[in-house]
């Protein structure tokens, strides 16, 4: 462990301590006080509460990507895994207050069924929900992670196992038979430990849960980088066979940095679910997880702020432009993406430092002409 | 040069003018939502209704609006993502705060929207058909019922002597459920288990809980399937009941006409091919197969022809973005759409209010109105008594009438009914 300190980076700016700070500040007490004291609307904290789960979206995927040189297009997989076993457990609490009234959930009454199949019955257990939370995305991750990496497949190869891997989820949830909702998945949830999810204050509750995550996983990001184990992430990333000539087992790193990952992004769907109020296999369909390598791109890969700023910009703009232009608003997203890639390849984030020398530039000027 | 300037700042003056005034307008008019997808794979169904809601909506306000209030349409895109549903849902609801709101066609978008409308006590019109299994007091369900699409074209190929059934469709709950009514119909009017084609799937007790063949969404591959429809069907007087939605139909019909199978040897009747369906659908693959809804665009009354050609002209002078000007047609969802629309105006009429409460008692008290497919009238469990017709495709993606069944009253509840 004392050589890992010679190793290090330089720590990072303190200014970023202090953009967290805010960010955490602003996300855990300044906007649910404004909700609380009906500055803001419900609808627009919940919205925010969306735009959170998405962000622990958009850092899975940037673990791997800007962070490691992985392309996983499937990390809706185990955001949708996450959302499903705790929809496990929330469809538990609705109790017989369904539409037939049974005290199982009614996607079971309609396939036929009269008691609980075996493998719902822990889900009554919040602990257990919250266990597999983690468990079967962790599980499923470690598993494919092993494979994929033991048999060395790399890049394109390994993205297009990824989006299959998805794909293939999709398809298994969607069948009816599976058990888990079929096309509809879980909706009309009521209580979370026994509150009521139409509350307010359930709701403003769940995003405060939801911004700590996020600030939590920042920190365990920073903190993971400034270690040995990021020095060598970032060393797979930039040149794979040098560090694995170099003693390192890189399959190893890989297969963990890919299972934190999926964790992050099984958390991020554990949390959305209960704000959304759905979950269904469309979210794991091969688009929800190009979406966020969308917002990755557009916030800037590479970085911990560039995926969460990608994530609110994209879907704040989304939310916006699906109501004031229904019919153009494709065409907005879409321009506004090939402008990202095309004139700012490092993200949102790098535009301070792109507009910089303009602004040195700019400022002389426009005293000499006036 | 000066002229256009000084024309630019009186008319950039009559814009704030205009602004200042408009909250002034704005007290007379009432926001309505229009919550559809306007992109995604649902949005060549989708588009058509929100067309149609916003021809009903200038209709309305030409003749002065509701209570004397003119109607703001708030449209929104759910853009075919179930999770933006419900966001948008919120949005209508809580920012907009919209007196009703007019949208869903899939089951899951419903089922998504549902929590949030239960919750804000708002007023969701659903009008595609469904598979029922719901009663919420927060949507009107203007859609057909089981009974009101699936039921009558059964009746009407019994009637032909038909005497085989081979149930097939997408794997979801409308079809699964469809079938299930289906099963427990066919046996009660005497048909034998071993006449129902499709497979069951049984239950430890051996109680059948599921009826009929079923495919993915997207499914391409029908050959085995079609296959065994043809040896069902070898004996003759056979037909098969489909639910197959969306682009599915399209290798299935090829499939079909392939293997030689016609509408004469072994008839289909369809339950998701409208006609708007056919500006994506071959209706040359599907000449003399049937459909079963509340209306058809062939239908011949002076309420239809009406309809039919003032939708066209309003298209004709449309300027909605990116809206679809040829090739049109009117089919049953969009007429159940517009219907909505008059019985919502209707409700809100004979209430005197724009409140939810009451206008569900309006509709709970019963409300009709003489749409293009005949008199519609709202009943107590949300839904509606429609007129039902059977018909039959041609070249042309129209249909012909072969059959109507008037006044049938619309049962959500189904399953467990015929024994």
């Amino acid at each position: 462990m004392a050589t890992s300190e010679k190793l290090e980076p330089p720590a990072p700016p303190s200014d970023a301590t202090a953009a967290i700070l805010v960010f955490a500040a602003v996300t855990m007490l300044v906007l649910p006080t404004l909700d609380a004291f009906g500055v803001i609307d419900h609808f627009t904290l919940n919205l925010w509460g969306k735009y959170l789960c998405y962000a622990l979206l958009a850092l899975s995927v940037d673990v791997l990507w800007g962070g490691t040189g992985l392309l996983s297009l499937g990390q809706g997989l185990f955001f949708a895994l996450g959302g499903y076993m705790h929809g496990m457990y929330l469809m538990r609490m609705i109790g017989d207050q369904g539409q037939y009234h049974k005290p199982i959930p009614d996607f079971l009454v309609f396939l036929g069924w009269t008691e609980l199949p075996a493998f719902w019955k822990p889900f009554e257990h919040f602990s257990f929900a919250m266990l597999m939370v983690f468990l079967l995305p962790g599980l499923i991750a470690g598993i494919f992670g092993w494979l994929a990496f033991r048999s060395r497949i790399k890049g394109v190869y390994f993205s297009i196992l990824t989006q299959a891997l998805t794909y293939a989820g999709a398809l298994i949830f969607f069948r009816n038979n599976t058990l888990m909702g079929g096309n509809n998945g879980f909706t009309d949830f009521k209580l979370e430990l026994g509150f009521a999810l139409r509350e307010p204050l359930t709701q403003r509750g769940l995003f405060i849960v939801t911004a700590a995550v996020l600030v939590g996983t920042i920190l365990l990001l920073r903190w993971l980088q400034g270690t040995k184990f990021g020095l060598v992430q970032r060393a797979i990333r930039d040149g794979e066979n040098r560090t694995l000539f170099s003693g390192y087992a890189t399959p190893a790193f890989k297969l963990f940095i890919f299972v934190v990952a999926a964790l992050i992004a099984a958390i991020g769907g554990a949390l959305y679910v209960p704000q959304v109020g759905i979950i269904n296999p469309s979210d794991m369909q091969t688009d929800k997880s190009l979406e966020a390598i969308v917002w990755v791109a557009v916030g800037g890969r590479g970085t911990i702020a560039g995926p969460i700023l990608g994530a609110i910009s994209v879907n704040l703009l989304k939310s916006y432009a699906t109501r004031a232009m229904p019919d153009m608003w494709l065409i907005l997203l879409g321009g506004l993406f090939l402008l990202v890639v095309l004139f700012l390849p490092g993200g949102l984030v790098s535009l301070p430092a792109r507009l910089a020398p303009l602004w040195r530039k700019f400022r002389p000027t426009t005293s000499a002409t006036v | 040069m000066s002229t256009t300037r000084i024309a630019s700042l009186l008319s950039v003056g009559a814009l704030a003018l205009a602004s200042l005034v408009s909250p002034a307008r704005a007290e007379e008019t009432v926001k309505v939502g229009v919550l559809h997808s306007l992109s995604g794979t649902m949005a060549i169904s989708e588009t058509s209704l929100r067309d149609v809601l916003l021809f009903t909506f200038d209709e309305i306000n030409a003749k002065g609006g509701v209570l004397g209030k003119k109607i703001e349409p708030v449209v929104v895109d759910g853009a075919s993502n179930w999770p933006l549903f419900a966001e948008k849902a919120k949005q209508l609801l809580e920012q907009d705060k919209v007196a009703v709101t007019f949208g869903c066609w899939t089951s899951v978008s419903r089922k998504s929207v549902l929590p949030v409308y239960e919750k804000n006590n708002g007023l969701l019109f659903y009008p595609v058909q469904y598979e029922g299994e719901e009663e919420s007091k927060n949507v009107a369900y203007t859609a057909e019922a089981v009974n009101q699409q699936a039921t009558p074209a059964v009746d009407y190929l019994l009637a032909q002597g038909v005497k085989k059934f081979y149930l097939l469709g997408s794997d979801y709950v409308y079809p699964q459920t469809t079938n299930l009514v289906l099963l427990e119909y066919l046996l009660s009017k005497g048909v034998p288990l071993e006449n129902i084609g499709g497979g069951f799937r049984k239950d430890a007790s051996g109680k059948i809980i599921s009826a009929g063949k079923y495919t993915p969404f997207g499914h391409t591959d029908y050959q085995q399937i079609v296959a065994e429809i043809k040896q069902f069907s070898a004996g003759g007087s056979a037909a098969v009941v489909s639910t197959l939605n969306g682009d599915t139909n399209v290798p299935f019909f090829k499939e079909y006409a392939a293997s030689g199978l016609t509408a004469e040897t072994c008839p289909v009747v369809s339950f998701s091919i409208s006609e708007d369906e056919f500006r994506g659908l071959p209706a040359d693959k599907l000449v003399g197969q049937l459909g079963c809804w509340t209306y058809f665009q062939t239908l011949k009354s002076p309420a239809n022809t009406k309809f039919v050609a003032d939708f066209q002209a309003w298209l004709g002078k449309s300027t909605v973005p990116g809206i679809v000007k040829d090739g049109r047609v009117t089919c049953s969802p969009m007429v159940l759409s517009y219907d909505g629309v008059y019985l919502w105006k209707a409700c809100v009429e004979k209430a005197g209010s724009f409140d939810v409460d009451k206008v569900r008692e309006a509709w709970k008290s019963g409300v009709s109105f003489d749409g293009p497919g005949g008199k519609v009238t709202t009943q107590p469990n949300m839904h509606l008594t429609k007129n039902v017709f059977i018909g039959e495709t041609k070249a042309d993606g129209q249909f012909k009438i072969l059959k109507a069944f008037d006044n049938v009253y619309g049962e959500p509840w189904l399953k467990g009914k015929f024994k």
